[in-house]
């Protein structure tokens, strides 16, 4: 599989963009609405005009058409061809490439049992559900043994479940063929589940390229920060395993629990809409659950953000505009608080493994 | 069963004499034995299969060349632009209307009402195939090119089947304008057809014979745009969200 270098591509959406994907790598490509990112892959798979150059493997690609790059595209739409029913569909590039029969009759079984849907075959992707419909795209991107994997935002139409449970599928697919693969989304936490790494894409240029937890935990700029929604994070003091999965960190005088199993952390990031706020004490076991006192209050377009002073950290938290209106809240109040552990991320310090620094 | 009401009703009003008898309006069982005696000597038998040759050949060339050059026009931009002002400009004259010209230039011969057919044809395949082959997703291209395709697999194996919709209506409407164009034009120009046979039996007073003649045109009409709907429903019902299946 080939390594893509994009260099200095410029066109109506793309600011000078210059990208590395490492070969047999998850990219992660991470943006707004109209960030430029469906064009950058577009620009990859050949299917617009630009400026710049695109080499896959160091050669460049940019007089190659579309047709003959050699790259799958599952589209964010998925647009499947309304009138050929899931097997024509999954065969339709082996029939462009004049399989013979009996071989696109062999691959495509072998696609459909890999996307777990053989009992799909003679449907129209008018009878599919999303779900469904989202495995044959796959299925068909897949189909040609593409060297280049594109992945433009494929379970954004999908219910919060189905693409959750699709997303480890689509990973645990891409880690056994080894395939090098860009995967578009805006959504961070689907970035950081899936990523090797990410790239930020804001205003049509690349901003940041790193790993996901370097990238949660030092965004190289403001605008960066901003649009992964500007995270607290707090440094640990000190670490202990609960051998359940989870571990105790404390961070200046803020006992966490967090889900975490491994090396010993560095630090904790969790965004400011992960930390839930009540006037009165939330029911419950209560972990992860302070008293903060409001140091501010500042009103964004739908959402109003509170700085909150608990135990000497300073946070950030974020709610709902009309849920803020139902409440009775104001500078210098006391809330409750409660820092979602599941959506805790964790830093670790890669070179100290827990075996060898129980505590630091 | 609206239908048989009807035509109970016609021979009831008939029969009473409450218009002016037989003379302008024969009843229903009077028209159908005149179908029998025009059929038994083989003079509708005839007019029928002349006019139905001339739809048949006219229909069949206006609708491929309808279907071709709409084809063309659809995907290709430069052809567009270089035709669509021509089409524009005689897309408007009703099909009658050529019929002065078409008898000076080709003469009262068996070409002139297959000529008329194929430009009453033409047009309005021509227009409903731009329009299906302009209004294919572009998404659906974009996703064949990345597959694979050359730009005429994208046309054949993408495009064309998903503008046949289009097509079809084109199709269907002018199946029965086929019939509606050649009766006209039999009655104007052409000395046999059923348009023809409607005239004469007009000079003879003939209201029977007339209305035998309506009969067959309206279950031409209706056979040729049923046939239609039922390869439409045949070719694209199944994977058409939209499908209607009981056409």
């Amino acid at each position: 599989m080939p390594s893509i270098t994009v260099k200095n591509v410029k066109n109506y959406a793309c600011r000078s963009v210059n990208l590395e994907i490492n070969d047999k790598e998850l990219l992660v490509i991470l943006g707004p609405n109209g960030s430029g990112k469906t064009t950058l892959v577009n620009v990859i798979a050949g299917l617009v005009e630009y400026q710049g150059t695109v080499l896959f493997d160091g050669i460049s690609v940019d007089r190659i058409p579309a047709n003959k790059r050699g790259v799958g595209y599952l589209f964010q739409n998925l647009v499947l061809f309304p009138h050929l029913n899931v097997a024509a569909n999954i065969a339709y590039s082996l029939r462009v490439k004049k399989w013979p029969q009996q071989r696109i009759t062999e691959k495509v079984r072998e696609l459909l049992k890999l996307v777990n849907i053989p009992h799909l075959a003679s449907r129209y992707p008018k009878n599919l559900s999303g779900g469904e419909k989202q495995r044959v795209a796959l299925a068909r991107a897949l189909a040609a043994s593409p060297e280049v994997l594109l992945l433009d935002e494929p379970l954004s139409s999908l219910d919060a479940q189905t693409a959750k449970y699709l997303r480890t599928e689509l990973k645990q697919i891409q880690r056994r063929l080894r395939i090098t693969t860009i995967y578009v989304t805006h959504d961070l936490m689907e970035a950081i589940n899936m990523a090797d790494r990410m790239a930020v894409i804001l205003d049509g240029s690349i901003e940041q390229v790193d790993e996901p937890e370097k990238l949660l935990f030092f965004p190289c700029n403001d605008r960066v920060s901003d649009f992964i929604g500007a995270p607290n994070i707090l440094d640990c003091d000190y670490c202990k395993s609960t051998e359940q999965g989870v571990m105790e960190v404390g961070c200046r005088g803020l006992k966490l629990i967090v889900p975490h199993d491994g090396n010993v952390i560095h630090k904790i990031a969790i965004l400011p809409r992960h930390i839930y706020v009540s006037e009165n004490k939330p029911r419950g076991p209560g972990i992860n659950g302070f008293i903060a006192t409001i140091t501010d209050i500042i009103f964004r377009t739908d959402t109003v953000r509170f700085c909150l002073e608990v135990s000497n950290n300073k946070l950030v938290a974020e709610i709902p505009y009309h849920i803020f209106e139902e409440m009775d809240l104001e500078k210098g109040k006391e809330v409750y608080i409660i820092l979602r552990m599941r959506r805790i991320r964790v830093f670790e310090n890669k070179n100290v493994s827990f075996d060898k620094a129980n505590v630091y | 069963m609206p239908v048989a009401i009807f035509l109970a009703l016609w021979e009831i009003i008939a029969r009473v004499d409450v218009l002016p008898g037989n003379f302008l309006l024969p009843p229903f069982s009077e028209v159908v034995v005149e179908f029998y005696h025009l059929s038994a000597s083989g003079v509708l038998g005839e007019n029928f299969l002349s006019s139905l040759i001339r739809v048949l050949i006219g229909f069949c060339a206006g609708s491929i060349a309808g279907i071709v050059i709409g084809t063309v026009m659809g995907w290709n931009k430069v052809a567009d632009r270089a035709l669509n002002p021509l089409i524009t400009l005689f897309y408007p004259i009703p099909t009658l209307g050529w019929i002065p010209l078409l008898m000076l230039w080709i003469g009262i011969n068996e070409m002139l009402p297959i000529t008329l057919i194929f430009i009453c044809s033409f047009f309005p395949v021509l227009y409903n195939t731009i329009t299906g082959i302009k209004n294919v997703d572009r998404d659906y291209i974009k996703a064949a090119r990345s597959l694979g395709a050359s730009d005429m697999k994208v046309l054949t194996t993408v495009v064309i089947p998903l503008a046949l919709p289009n097509i079809f209506t084109g199709l269907r409407l002018e199946a029965g304008m086929a019939w509606r164009v050649i009766i006209a034009a039999e009655m104007v120009a052409i000395p046999t057809g059923i348009g023809a046979l409607l005239m004469k039996a007009e000079s003879l007073i003939r209201i029977d014979i007339i209305i035998v003649c309506l009969i067959v045109l309206a279950i031409m009409c209706l056979i040729f745009e049923k046939f239609f709907a039922y390869l439409e429903a045949r070719m694209t019902a199944r994977w058409r969200q939209d499908a209607i299946h009981n056409r």
